[in-house]
């Protein structure tokens, strides 16, 4: 062992890991966070892969960021700063499109233009999601407690929960019930008309999960896009200056500043338990550093199946991780630009370049390319999420060139035959053919390609399957059945080892809660 | 009829909902996008061109153009040095604010001095026996504020002028792209930015040469609507809405100090006599009854207020302008003069006139705020101006 002793160690330097630090170094706990890779960020990194050109290599735009964390430790002061990422524009097969715009009333315009009938829903189904998102939202901030337990403060959690959807009323609560049960599609089918406008929305809800527009449990998803909204003022939603990585390193900073220690390319190799307790940390370099809580902000096959000793552990928790679904659905492409797209149903120059461009023109094109993926294939004509960060911040690419961010959905994990360069390089070709039927100029404008799929980014970031929220969004496991029923409070069984990352409740996305969370239960505990 | 400026042409192509305002008899763009959001960003972010025209200027030459100016404002203009841009309120004999702009030396007799009000009669007024010619030069001229941390970038395109060396509240005669012009690097946003003054014959092609220039580093026009917001970040008064001119207050109690608006740094009493100088001796020496701060609105303080009615925080979309009562233990001991949201600060914000002794930093007071149409009172904590002061402003 060395001589240095610390309170606490982190293992991962992936956002949830960075608040948790801080958490703790703010509560006066000497911390140490640890990262294997050379910089900060997990999969909320930004990397100069081609000179002069700055990816968000895997996450690519902030939401839900907890306003509470904003704030308790100061991340506008250490570089926190999320640009207006104004409109959403979705090409459509017949060479239309459909544009959500920043201002309320051009959005109802436009679609007017598509369906009369569907402005007014829309404004109905903001209220009732609105509504919704107020009830559901608090869940965010609490410990799930155990609905199975009696414990006093398990109670108390239900008794809160209870009212908070008690507040809804009869007709809203049935709205979220089947909110619940109900495919995205389905739902969404109750409410529009418009198929661009369904598929658009319905994109929200399979986003990280191998699942269609069409599987029942899709819908839910399409509450967490309005719980932002509701922290409207906080823009908690956008594109952060510099990248993802600015908010790691914003959050980094914050740790620091607050007392952490962080060292980068230091990975752990397994932790060190005595008698059913944590005593500390071994480096894959043989280094050993003790303390007596050591909280792991890796995903949860990580934290109980590499880290520590499967043996050690009661035989239901094995189990259950054991089925706790990763199976990540989607990819990335980062593109180098030369120029910009320019899209035959938007031509030239525009503020729809500044948004997000969704490659979703209508239901049964999502549930086709989640048809390819079901049998092992990438999807042929896959969804995509589209910005050009340099058009929002020109600090990412030189001037007058761009890069260009590609969210893909779906590239599975379990590809048959596995993933090989081939494969790679024939999944990024899928995506600039696909793009290019709608930004014919997009090829030649190509300077440098970064294609990552879901074997790409768990080599890179560690995330098992590459999962992108650390463990499959489904029902099945949210809430206090996140990651296995009965250690979704962020405990382990093995005393002074700690869960921190996305594979708890309440799960991914650059949200930092789980971090949060786990740091006040360590604090508690400890 | 309100006047259009020289930038008139280009400005009003771009705003797309029409929303225009009044500057001075001038109609100028709130925003050109409907949501000034992004206009806003761009001043943290790249760059934002804003027409200030409307600005009054003045050119003041002659032998004694420095004596006049030194006895009118409150800085010590004979320190003034070719080049050099000063700040500076200037008051009536009370020691009250009349206005506040800058001076800028442009060779050893000639000022520009610009205002927020005309200010010809006061000049002239002050002039007498002095051998000095003051000309309104308001319309003759154009005028852009470019401001962000990548307007120097931006600048040095179209620029000979080597703009790392240009410090901070000075200003170099130069070209962009041949046409003549005047950059000083000042503003109005707390951030790393310029103006540039030129001659309103040649501001068409000035814009267009800026436009070109930015194209690669996000320039974005912007309106008031963002100006405001940074202006509320950078802790910068305003005139008619942070304080009345003491020549239109029409009673004692709506003038203004320099102490009592925090323009203290801004006050020499060393300097020869000047207007209004007994007045601030007199007031430095016994503190004043006033002072201008900033609040910080506790968020959490919002959400609960709002809870009750089952409601997130509704905060207004622009900077508002209304005089709000503030308090302390339930006791009205200010108000504030004008506030915001921050979206770069995520915080809820106001500039704020406090009685003595309630403006020390750290004080906790609570501002008004209405709450589905009840007047409430949301926590604040008093804190120093500016909010938001980067490096970058003055590196």
């Amino acid at each position: 062992m060395t001589a240095k002793r610390y309170d606490a160690i982190v293992i991962g330097g992936g956002h949830n890991g960075l608040v948790t630090a801080a958490y703790l170094a703010r509560a006066g706990r000497k911390t140490l966070v640890l990262e294997k890779r050379d910089l900060l960020g997990g999969a909320a990194v930004t990397e100069e892969v081609f000179p002069g050109f700055k990816y968000s290599v895997f996450s690519y735009v902030v939401s839900l960021l907890r306003p509470e964390i904003i704030r308790d430790l100061e991340l506008p002061k250490h570089g926190l700063q999320i640009l207006p990422l104004e409109s959403t524009v979705t090409p459509m097969e017949n060479g239309d499109y459909l544009g959500s715009w920043a201002d309320p009333d051009e959005s109802r315009r436009e679609l007017m233009r598509h369906s009369p009938r569907d402005v007014e829903a829309i404004a109905q189904f903001g209220r009732l999601m609105h509504h919704m998102a107020m009830a559901v939202r608090p869940i965010l901030g609490m410990v799930p407690p155990d609905p199975t337990s009696l414990a006093p403060s398990d109670l108390a959690g239900m008794l809160k929960l209870g009212g908070h959807f008690r507040s809804l009323g009869a007709e809203r609560f049935h709205a979220l019930y089947k909110l619940m049960t109900m495919s995205s599609a389905d739902y969404l089918d109750e409410w529009f008309e418009f198929d661009t406008l369904k598929a658009t929305k319905s994109a929200s809800g399979i986003i990280g999960t191998f699942l269609g527009p069409r599987s029942p449990g899709t819908a839910y998803v399409l509450l967490h896009h309005y719980m932002g909204e509701i922290d409207g003022a906080f823009r908690a939603w956008g594109f952060q200056k510099g990248g993802t990585g600015g908010i790691s390193e914003a959050i980094g900073n914050a740790a620091r500043a607050l007392g952490a220690e962080i060292r980068t390319g230091a990975a752990v190799e397994q932790v060190l338990v005595k008698d059913g307790r944590v005593t500390g940390v071994a480096l894959a370099s043989g280094e050993e550093i003790a303390a007596p809580i050591v909280a792991s902000g890796l995903d949860p096959r990580q934290t109980f199946m590499r880290l520590v000793d499967p043996k050690q552990l009661p035989a239901d928790l094995v189990e259950g991780v054991a089925r706790f679904k990763f199976r990540g659905s989607s990819g990335k492409v980062n593109l180098a630009l030369s120029g910009l797209p320019d899209l035959t149903c938007l031509p030239g120059v525009g503020p729809h370049l500044r948004g997000a461009i969704s490659m979703s023109p209508s239901v049964d094109y999502l549930e086709r390319a989640y048809d390819d993926a079901k049998y092992g294939n990438f999807s042929q004509h896959p969804y995509m999420d589209i910005v050009i960060p340099s058009m929002i911040d020109p600090d990412m690419a030189p001037p007058g060139k761009h890069v260009m961010s590609i969210f893909v959905q779906y590239a599975p994990y379990n590809l048959t035959g596995g993933w090989t360069d081939a494969k790679r390089e024939a999944f990024g070709d899928a995506v600039v053919d696909t793009l290019a039927q709608r930004a014919p100029n997009l090829k030649s404008l190509i300077l440098h390609r970064q294609v990552m799929t879901p074997a790409d980014v768990e080599r890179i970031t560690g995330l098992s399957e590459g999962n992108i929220f650390g463990g499959e969004l489904a029902l099945n496991q949210l809430f206090f059945l996140r990651p296995v029923p009965e250690w979704a409070k962020y405990r382990t069984p093995i005393r002074g080892y700690w869960q921190c990352g996305a594979g708890t409740h309440p799960g991914g996305g650059i949200m930092g809660a789980t971090g949060r969370l786990a740091a006040l239960e360590i604090l508690k505990g400890a | 009829m309100l006047k259009t400026t020289p930038f008139h042409p280009r400005t009003s192509t771009l705003i797309r909902a029409q929303t225009w305002r009044r500057w001075s008899g001038y109609q100028v763009a709130s925003s050109y996008d409907p949501i000034h959001d992004r206009e806003y960003a761009s001043v943290r972010n790249s760059a934002a061109l804003f027409d200030v025209s409307p600005l009054w200027k003045y050119l003041v030459t002659g032998p004694d153009a420095a004596r006049l100016l030194d006895r009118i404002v409150t800085r010590d203009v004979t320190k003034c040095q070719v080049g050099q841009v000063l700040y500076t309120p200037w008051c009536d004999s009370g020691g009250k604010v009349i206005d506040d702009g800058t001076i800028a030396r442009l060779d050893e007799g000639t000022f520009r001095l610009t205002s927020a009000e005309p200010n010809l009669r006061w000049l002239a007024m002050n002039a007498v026996g002095m051998s000095v010619q003051v000309e309104d030069v308001s319309e003759r001229m154009g005028a852009l504020a470019l401001q962000g941390p990548l307007s120097r970038a931006i600048l040095q395109q179209v620029s000979p002028a080597d703009l790392a060396a240009l410090k901070y509240f000075r200003l170099t005669q130069t070209t962009i792209r041949d046409i003549p012009v005047t950059i000083s690097r000042t503003g109005y946003t707390g951030d790393l930015g310029y103006e540039i003054w030129v001659d309103s014959a040649r501001a068409v092609p000035l814009w267009d040469a800026l436009m070109e220039a930015g194209n690669g580093y996000g320039i974005t026009p912007a309106g008031i609507w963002a100006l405001d917001v940074a202006r509320i970040e950078a802790g910068l008064v305003m005139l008619d809405v942070d304080y009345h001119s003491a020549h239109h207050a029409l009673i004692e109690d709506q003038k203004s100090s320099p102490f009592e608006l925090s323009l203290g740094w801004t006050v020499s009493l060393t300097k020869g006599a000047y207007n209004g100088r007994r007045a601030l001796a007199a007031e430095k020496a016994r503190g004043s009854v006033w002072g201008f701060v900033g609040l910080d609105v506790d968020w959490e303080s919002l959400e609960r207020l709002h809870a009750v009615h089952h409601l997130p925080p509704q905060l207004p979309t622009v900077a508002w302008r209304q005089s709000t009562p503030v308090y302390r233990n339930g006791k009205q001991i200010g108000y504030a003069s004008s506030g915001c949201w921050s979206p770069l600060l995520k915080k809820y914000l106001a500039l704020a006139h406090l009685q003595a002794p309630h403006f020390a930093p750290g004080t906790q007071v609570a501002m008004e705020v209405t709450v589905e149409h009840q007047r409430k009172q949301a926590d604040a904590v008093v804190g120093k101006l500016p909010f938001f002061d980067p490096d970058r402003k003055r590196a």
